[in-house]
């Protein structure tokens, strides 16, 4: 029963499988290579537009940011990526450093307000989302949480917060601790979340676990309690989230952009999806999705109704560059204990 | 299925036995030692890529990074969660075959089925299915039973056997000499099971240290888990490859342990005559709660995930958050690509299995031992070292390799060898070395000799250790996920990029295609090979 047909599928999907997966980078010229680190849902929609609009074919690349980061790094010269779409700057900024990253065509930075873009002018802004603290309702009232991101550090917090600090999404916020507060400061706060915090791989176990009534609170971006509310129906929730005011650190803007390599082969195709991303219908369909829940940073497209609106938020006043390139929060974790 | 599970199966289901006779006067050609090495290398390679990272660190950083808080906690999450484990399915797999093994229970057959085909539910789509259930499972509590739903077979299946073949005078003996059923239990039986159990048992704690998707899904932390935390964040530096010698020094101490007592201990009867049946125990009343029992644990084990995948697939996309509902096309790319590296690594499983295979049974020597012995390590690298290793490889040194098909069905052949050994290595010991010598002595050249006589008589011993590469290959998760080429779609894939951010009704007909594909080659394979495959229905 098994031997000849076996033999004979074999010989074929050998054939088929890897012929036409070699054969196929050459043979298609309008194609693109995208290493993404944004939703994958919401990048099939994009691609899929993109390729209806313009006929060029885009491969998808999955990772998470700072992968995908020291990927490209490793791979130099011969990367085979030709845009890089990611959650947070910092990976940005780091290719940025490294002189991986061709200029973006003016015509796309100016769609998008200059304090959102790279200051080198190599990588475009394209949606915003801000730092959260998710706090189970049935555990603790929200007159009760603190005033800064920083408190959660103190020893009254022990046993009551969440981080999930190899999440992409919680580097940013070290790297803001360093930039407002200094190195020396930095390392304390984490040394005070050590011994404080339940220790998730990342932001969707940290959101779970506080609308499971596992911890109390818990520092997340507000798009994975945004998720899991979509998930789980709204009458469900046993969480809420709370928005640090005042100018807080706690209040950080994440901003998730995209950048040409200057390794591409495919230049103009590439400035092209750039254009593409901060074209008024697709950031019109990224904001009416209810996948992202992101903030859109072109002018004039509404954000998601579910959002805080973006104008009533008070985030710290923190350039991108400041935040710097998450190397140093890499280390700082690591000496911290966290990693 | 379960990733070790089978390589008993296989044996049992081939019938690992010398029959043939090795070909003691001759010496192995040169160049068949040459590729036998080769695949003794493969599996090395991962290892030493490793250790050659880790060993950029001085002495002194590596114990500072050995001895921190982090690596405690993982250590306490893992082997907590391995003996954990271990114990629960000895429990619960020693219990399950006796009541099929031993006793007058209703319907044991169909039982004895049921208890085993968990072996073909990948733990990521059970744990998928039970964190879609509920998100208070993420934590020590679920992960153990995610884990010993899904291994319990592991234990049951050997148990079973040995409970077969157990010699009833004993027990019977002991039973006129005044022990009560329990007694008797306890005193006669558990020990003549002790190998089993201990074999199983250590089955599990293997299976459970190299798990990788059910505890990412299950946000439970394991040295896994952490492993692609920290590829993630872009810290897979020196670090990273510390953590990841602890966790292959973890594995190896498992699979050592395992060779260890499957190769000694055994009971077996000596004296003539046969032996007899044993006579099934009534279970008189307490039919009803063990009835209920196995109606309990089935439900956990198949009813979950079944169940689920199948509410999911009638969910529509808001219950999703996932507009992008799964089209058909999506559904036939990712099958597609399933299927066809699923062939593609058992071929080249084969491949590289069939010299070692061939080298061991026809020239046995201390050399050739020693290279299948490390064939067999295959089994305590797990996937995301081996994954993590190609990469750096690849990338730094073989750079035309680098995110290529191929090197996605090295990693497959690596990791599933052991399994294709098996079978080409039983295959070949039941094809006489007379036919061979006599096919060369009429004027065969050897590729003649492969074609015309190994082939037909070995094909379809060989052709099962295929098949289940190929089902290991399709429910496989980490290596997939991390060597997938720019753009391939696995069903692997699909369902993890949809439920590691909760869009559980969009992994659906993913998870369904990958079950369908998983549960039909294991019953064709169960089929061809019949009850020596699924002894429990014996």
């Amino acid at each position: 029963m098994i031997r000849l047909p076996v033999v004979r599928l074999v010989l074929s999907a050998l054939a088929i499988g890897l012929g036409l997966r070699t054969a196929l980078p050459g043979a298609l010229a309008a194609s693109l290579t995208l290493y993404s680190a944004q939703h994958e849902q919401t990048v099939d929609l994009l691609t899929k537009a993109f390729t209806k609009e313009t006929g060029i074919d885009v491969k998808v690349h999955s990772g998470e940011g700072p992968e995908l980061a020291s990927q490209l790094v490793k791979e130099g010269a011969s990367s085979p990526a030709d845009v890089f779409f990611t959650e947070n700057s910092p990976e940005l900024e780091l290719l940025s450093e490294k002189g991986l990253l061709a200029k973006v065509a003016p015509a796309t930075l100016a769609r998008v307000p200059a304090q959102y873009s790279g200051s080198a002018g190599d990588w475009v802004g394209v949606l915003a989302r801000e730092n959260v603290l998710a706090f189970n309702t049935g555990m603790i009232q929200e007159a009760a949480l603190p005033a800064s991101l920083l408190d959660l550090a103190k020893p009254e917090w022990k046993g009551k917060i969440a981080i999930a600090p190899t999440d992409a999404d919680f580097l940013p916020l070290v790297g803001a601790v360093v930039a407002l507060k200094g190195r020396p400061a930095a390392l304390e706060w984490l040394k005070g979340l050590h011994d404080n915090a339940m220790i998730f791989d990342d932001d969707e176990g940290v959101v779970a676990a506080i609308d499971r009534g596992a911890a109390a609170t818990g520092i997340i971006n507000n798009y994975y309690w945004a998720r899991l509310r979509m998930e789980k129906g709204v009458d469900k929730m046993q969480s809420a989230i709370h928005h640090f005011a005042g100018g807080d650190l706690g209040a950080l803007m994440n901003v998730s952009g995209a950048a040409v390599l200057k390794s591409s082969r495919n230049q103009a195709a590439a400035q092209k999806f750039l254009a593409f991303l901060v074209s008024k219908p697709a950031q019109e369909t990224i904001s009416k999705l209810d996948i992202t829940f992101e903030y859109p940073l072109v002018a004039g497209v509404a954000a998601n109704p579910i959002l805080k609106p973006m104008n009533e938020l008070q985030p710290p006043s923190l350039t991108l560059k400041q935040l710097g390139d998450d190397r140093d929060a890499a280390k700082l974790l690591r000496e911290a204990g966290l990693i | 299925m379960s990733q070790v599970v089978s390589l008993n199966v296989a044996e049992r289901a081939l019938g690992r036995g010398p029959h043939a006779q090795a070909n003691i006067r001759g010496r192995a050609p040169a160049a068949l030692i040459g590729a036998a090495l080769f695949a003794a290398a493969l599996v090395l390679l991962p290892i030493l890529v490793t250790i050659v990272q880790a060993a950029s660190l001085s002495a002194r950083a590596a114990v500072d990074l050995l001895m921190r808080p982090l690596v405690g906690q993982l250590l306490i999450n893992t082997v907590g969660l391995v003996v954990a484990a271990s114990t629960t399915c000895a429990i619960i797999g020693t219990a399950t075959a006796w009541l099929v093994e031993r006793t007058d229970l209703p319907g044991r057959k169909v039982w004895g089925v049921l208890a085993v085909a968990p072996l073909a539910i990948p733990p990521f789509i059970s744990s998928y299915a039970w964190v879609s259930l509920s998100n208070g499972l993420q934590d020590f509590g679920g992960a153990l039973l995610v884990v010993a739903c899904a291994y319990y077979p592991l234990v049951y299946l050997p148990v079973a056997a040995a409970l077969r073949g157990l010699d009833p005078a004993l027990e019977e003996t002991a039973r006129s000499l005044g022990y009560g059923a329990w007694g008797c239990f306890f005193r006669v039986v558990a020990p003549q099971l002790r190998p089993a159990l201990y074999v199983g048992a250590l089955l599990v704690a293997l299976d459970t240290l190299i798990e990788f998707g059910a505890f990412a899904l299950l946000r439970f932390r394991t040295f896994t888990t952490e492993l692609y935390a920290q590829y993630r964040t872009g810290l897979d530096g020196p670090e990273s490859s510390l953590l990841a010698l602890v966790l292959i020094a973890l594995c190896l101490i498992c699979v050592v342990a395992e060779l260890n007592v499957r190769g000694r201990a055994r009971y077996a009867r000596v004296g003539a005559g046969a032996r007899r049946v044993a006579a099934p125990a009534r279970l008189g009343l307490s039919r009803w709660p063990a009835l209920l029992a196995l109606v309990a644990l089935t439900g956990a084990t198949l009813g979950v995930p079944l169940g689920m995948i199948g509410y999911w697939l009638l969910q529509h996309s808001q219950a999703a958050t996932s507009p992008v509902a799964p089209s058909l096309p999506l559904l036939f790319d990712a099958t597609f690509a399933s299927v066809a590296y699923g062939l593609a690594g058992a071929a080249a499983a084969v491949v590289v299995a069939a010299p070692l295979g061939y080298l061991t049974t026809r020239y046995p020597s201390r050399v050739s031992v020693t290279l299948e012995r490390i064939a067999y390590l295959a089994q305590g690298v797990p996937g995301i070292v081996v994954a993590l290793a190609f990469i750096s490889l690849t990338v730094q040194i073989i750079r035309p390799l680098y995110q290529s098909a191929a090197l996605l069905v090295v990693a497959y052949a690596v990791l599933f060898l052991p399994f294709a050994l098996v079978g080409v290595r039983t295959a070949l010991a039941q094809v006489q070395f007379g036919l061979e010598e006599a096919a060369r002595s009429l004027g065969l050249g050897w590729f003649a000799v492969t074609v015309r006589i190994l082939a037909p008589l070995a094909g379809p011993g060989v052709g099962a250790g295929a098949a289940m590469v190929f089902v290991f290959v399709v429910t496989e998760l980490t290596a997939t996920l991390l060597l997938a080429p720019i753009g391939t779609r696995t069903l692997a894939i699909e369902v993890w990029a949809n439920t590691s951010s909760l869009a559980f009704a969009a992994a659906a007909p993913f998870a369904a295609m990958m079950l369908l594909i998983s549960l039909v080659s294991t019953w064709l394979l169960a089929h061809r090979f019949g009850a020596a495959v699924f002894p429990g229905q014996a």
